[in-house]
């Protein structure tokens, strides 16, 4: 190839044939590896070549175009060096300008990040090309603002799309920007609107991002858009999309990687040693040897000269007349403080006034900043319900469903029962006071991710150790055996929260929009199933679990799926293998169907995971029901 | 072996209101009784006889409002009360009088209480807060004629005036002023100029009670921390800050140098007087009777060192009375 001579242009056609055919059938790695450094190089500064090598792609019949053009958009090691190359293609032939700016960005989603720079980077670079740039731009914020897109799309096409987004913001320029501020604003309106709504933390971090970077770029002075979140990786990245770096070249970069990174490392020794230095700087207050004169005043004893603190009333019945009327704000915090210790150190006078304590607790506000208080009232509310497990129960789960309770209540009812309901099932659990739980303030804004991720971990476990014992037939320490105290309880803590989910009230409607609150309520259902294994009650939660897993296996939000499949595979866990087909046959069937259609079809990751868990679960039921000689 | 802290030598009980102010009046001679003067939250004034422990007189002059500031004007006849009425009330006591004969209407709002300085014999000096957020102003007395208005300069930002010291090095020198305002800063002022010669910023929080060594030109300042700080002036008039105490509880509500200069007592919000050495700070005892925030602690002006008292005013309603260190 490198020995064409110049101003051929039938031979240009024939090579654009070979080109065209070689990438459709998938060798587009290895002629296009070899090609684009050759063509890069001498396209640099020849006209001529450049001239040649856009004829070169514009005569690729039509069939091949794709292939051609993807190869080089993923080849090419700049935008530059891509502009240079295919020219204004994207503006004259039909069929790359589909490719590059409908296939790539909208219906494709599994290229890398670098594939969307070159791309937006060479539609950028063309004022012929800008144009498209913005109809692009469109197009994406009109999928990232619409509702369904967000709902049953999968995240990771969400996170491309973003990323495009935010890359084509970096690339336009302020009279651009002007031009089309109106639409951006109304498309950041919609889409944050529908980021928001949904279950996922992930997506709405990326609603977040997407919104405050767009804002960030039509808004330049005056207040600017700003979310509170966690910033992680995917975050930062997205970040560092919406600034542009001018293309390094190619051979030179690895060089500058490494002089930047020696610079890095060469500054900071030096900063340590200027701090250093500066330390021993800092004077420490001479003192003045003057002769004591005082010494004829003798001290007295001062060793009861402590710091003061607000003793904490002792009785239980004190406790709650503090936190019902006292005043005295010092004696609340105390009181807040000592409370949960208190109840698990008096198990009979709790049991007296269990239900008052809970409803206190309950609807107990922050009086004064206390650091922990969410946590210091839940662990309170722990203690009081598995103290005296079922009158507390039954006035929490009561109250799950009653008017006038804030999403947030509702979530701590449940919250607590999970928690208690672990305590009670696993006596060898301490239940630790987690101090350096920097999660669980952000219960609040990621809720269920804390819980549902240990759930998962624990079933994982089980999993594993169940498959293991079967074929190794090794046999582990038992660990001490204790009567499970949730056997007797289980039952109070389960039904009550299955029995009006389809009820809906004034204030709070399950099926409709407080879905949030269905996934969590779902997840707990699961947990409670998973702690409930060799419990009497067992078979008929069982029972009930299926039913209800049945009716709402079609729901939209992908939360409220992955905590259906969760309560599956409680329930092929808990429940015995025996009793589970004596009782559920008809029912495991037609579970089985779903899971296999849910493995297939459902858009969201997580889900076809675990539908895939449970379908290995059930084979393994069947083998070791086959494998027990009958 | 350090000996336990000592107990009160007598509690006087009566008052039924928090006591915010004490003030002796033990000077005269023989046949003269020492009287010790108490202002209470509900805005009497009780003349307390220190020989029999009770009350002789109960003075009502501020309308019901809380009294925080008492001084008198050359023995125990002429009594100067400041109260919540934003009134400071010049009273006449002798011969068993109880007539209120002249005030003052300061317009002021606050909690600062005035300070006193005699020029000479008939004249003083007061400063109190004024009516503005951030003024003290300087009035002579009897004839409540203005000296001067002492205002911070625009943008200091300093709050209210919080506590006052006037005082003067030697009967014609000038008078100068040191007050501590909201912010956590003491200033000094130059009354007869009427400007500022120091700023100093001591606290963090507003600074709650200070008081000036004139011999050895060092103060001490407490707020609502955990620290007292002693600062020292210079010769160039500059404050400067010369320790800091850490203390075991935060919060200071009054500070007293005793008139000998040896010790100083600090009323604390943790229900407990302490004592110090002046001249080093060195801790010297926790007087722990008081069952609520302790709003004042005075010094006896006794002539004989062996009588000298010290007594502390409580929130509890109790006014607790101490020899230490005689």
């Amino acid at each position: 190839l490198s020995l064409i001579p110049g101003g051929l242009d039938c031979s240009i056609s024939f090579v654009s044939h070979v080109l065209g055919k070689v990438c459709v059938h998938g060798r587009q790695k290895e002629i296009l590896g070899v090609l684009v450094p050759r063509l890069t190089e001498l396209t640099k500064s020849d006209c001529i070549w450049q001239r040649i090598c856009w004829r070169l792609v514009e005569c690729v019949p039509e069939r091949w175009m794709e292939a051609v053009v993807l190869g080089f958009v993923q080849r090419a090691p700049g935008a530059d060096v891509l502009s240079r190359l295919l020219g204004n293609l994207v503006v004259k032939n039909k069929k790359a300008q589909f490719v590059m700016t409908q296939k790539v960005l909208l219906l494709q989603y599994g290229h890398t990040t670098a594939v969307l720079q070159n791309l937006l980077g060479y539609l950028s670079l063309d004022s012929l090309r800008r144009a498209l740039l913005l109809r692009v731009l469109q197009e994406l914020l009109e999928t990232w603002g619409s509702s369904s897109a967000v709902k049953h799309s999968p995240p990771e096409q969400q996170l491309y799309i973003s990323k495009a987004i935010l890359i084509c913001l970096s690339h336009l320029k302020e009279p651009e920007i002007e031009s089309c501020r109106q639409e951006l604003l109304t498309s950041m309106m919609e889409g944050v609107k529908c980021h928001l709504d949904s279950s996922l933390p992930q997506l709405r971090r990326l609603g977040m991002v997407v919104a405050e970077s767009i804002s960030s770029k039509i808004n330049t002075e005056g207040p600017v858009l700003k979310f509170e979140y966690e910033e992680d990786d995917e975050t930062r990245e997205l970040k560092s999309l919406l600034v542009q770096t001018p293309p390094l070249c190619v051979p030179s970069l690895p060089d500058d990687e490494s002089e930047k990174a020696g610079a890095a490392l060469l500054s900071v020794p030096e900063n340590n040693q200027k701090s250093q230095t500066a330390a021993p700087l800092m004077p420490d207050e001479e003192s003045d040897a003057e002769l004591d004169s005082d010494d004829d005043l003798i001290p007295y004893d001062m060793s009861e000269d402590k710091e003061l603190k607000i003793k904490a009333p002792v009785y239980i019945r004190d406790c709650i007349e503090v936190l019902t009327g006292s005043e005295d704000v010092d004696k609340w915090e105390a009181t807040i403080k000592a409370l949960e210790s208190l109840i698990r150190r008096n198990p009979a006078a709790t049991r007296e006034v269990s239900v008052e304590l809970a409803k206190i607790l309950l609807h107990l506000e922050e009086k004064t900043c206390i650091e922990g208080f969410v946590e210091l009232c839940q662990r309170a509310q722990v203690a009081v319900l598995t103290t005296d497990p079922i009158p507390v129960s039954k006035y929490l789960t009561s109250q799950f469903y009653s008017l006038n309770y804030s999403l947030r209540q509702r979530m701590d009812i449940l919250d607590v029962l999970v928690l208690a309901a672990q305590e009670l099932s696993c006596p060898q659990f301490p239940v630790k006071p987690k101090h350096s739980d920097a999660q669980k303030p952000c219960i609040q804004f990621l809720p269920g991710s804390d819980s549902s991720k240990d759930w998962r971990r624990i079933v994982d476990e089980r999993i594993k150790s169940k498959t293991r014992r079967f074929a190794t037939g090794r046999c582990h320490m038992e660990p001490a055996s204790s009567p499970n105290q949730f056997s007797s309880v289980a039952g109070h803590f389960f039904f009550p929260l299955i029995q009006h989910f389809d009820r809906p009230l004034t204030t709070f409607d399950l099926l409709g929009e407080d879905h949030l609150v269905l996934g969590r309520l779902v997840h707990t259902l699961a947990v409670l199933m998973y702690l409930a294994v060799n419990t009497v009650a067992v078979t008929a939660m069982g029972k009930a679990l299926l039913e209800f897993v049945w009716t709402l296996r079609f729901h939209m939000d992908s939360y409220v799926r992955q905590g259906l499949l969760s309560c599956i595979s409680s329930l092929l866990l808990s429940v015995p293998a025996e009793l589970l087909l004596a009782d559920m046959t008809e029912e495991l069937l037609e579970t089985q169907s779903w899971l296999g259609d849910v493995v297939e079809k459902d858009p969201d990751g997580d889900c076809r995971r675990l539908a895939l868990q449970n379908l290995l679960l059930m084979e393994n039921l069947k083998k070791k029901l086959e494998a027990v000689p009958s | 072996m350090a000996l336990p802290p000592p107990d009160p030598q007598f509690v006087l009980r009566g008052t039924s209101a928090a006591v915010h102010t004490l003030h002796f009046s033990c000077g005269g001679q023989a046949p003269d009784i020492p009287v010790l003067f108490s202002g209470s939250e509900n805005g009497f004034i009780h003349v307390w006889n220190l020989k029999t422990h009770r009350v002789d007189t109960a003075l009502d002059g501020h309308g019901g409002k809380s009294v925080y500031g008492l001084e008198t004007m050359g023995g125990k006849d002429r009594l100067l009360s400041q109260g919540r009425d934003q009134r400071i009330c010049l009273w006449d006591l002798a011969e068993g009088r109880t007539s209120v004969t002249d005030s003052v209407f300061t317009e002021h709002v606050g909690f600062c209480r005035c300070s006193l300085v005699k020029l000479a014999q008939g004249r003083w000096l007061m400063a109190t807060a004024a009516k503005g957020l951030e003024e003290v102003q300087v009035l002579e007395l009897p004839s409540k004629t203005s000296v001067c208005t002492l205002k911070p300069e625009l943008g200091a930002k300093l709050g209210m005036p919080m506590c006052l010291k006037l005082w003067q090095l030697s009967c014609g020198s000038q008078p100068l002023l040191l007050a501590g305002y909201e912010d956590g800063s003491v200033v000094l002022w130059n009354v007869t100029m009427g400007k500022a010669l120091s700023q100093l910023v001591c606290h963090q929080e507003p600074v709650m009670s200070l008081d000036f060594d004139s011999e050895k030109a060092k103060g001490i300042s407490g707020s609502s921390e955990k620290v007292l700080r002693i600062w020292s002036l210079n010769e160039q008039q500059n404050l400067q800050v010369y320790k800091t105490h850490e203390l075991v509880n935060a919060g200071i509500s009054d500070i007293t140098i005793r008139p000998d200069k040896k010790i100083v007592a600090t009323a604390g919000w943790d229900h407990r007087i302490r004592i110090f050495g002046w001249k080093k700070l060195k801790p010297l005892a926790v007087l722990d009777y008081h069952t609520a925030t302790v709003h004042c602690v005075s010094f006896s002006d006794h002539r004989t060192p062996r009588e000298r008292l010290l007594a502390a005013g409580s929130k509890d309603q109790r006014v607790s009375v101490w020899s230490i260190y005689t």
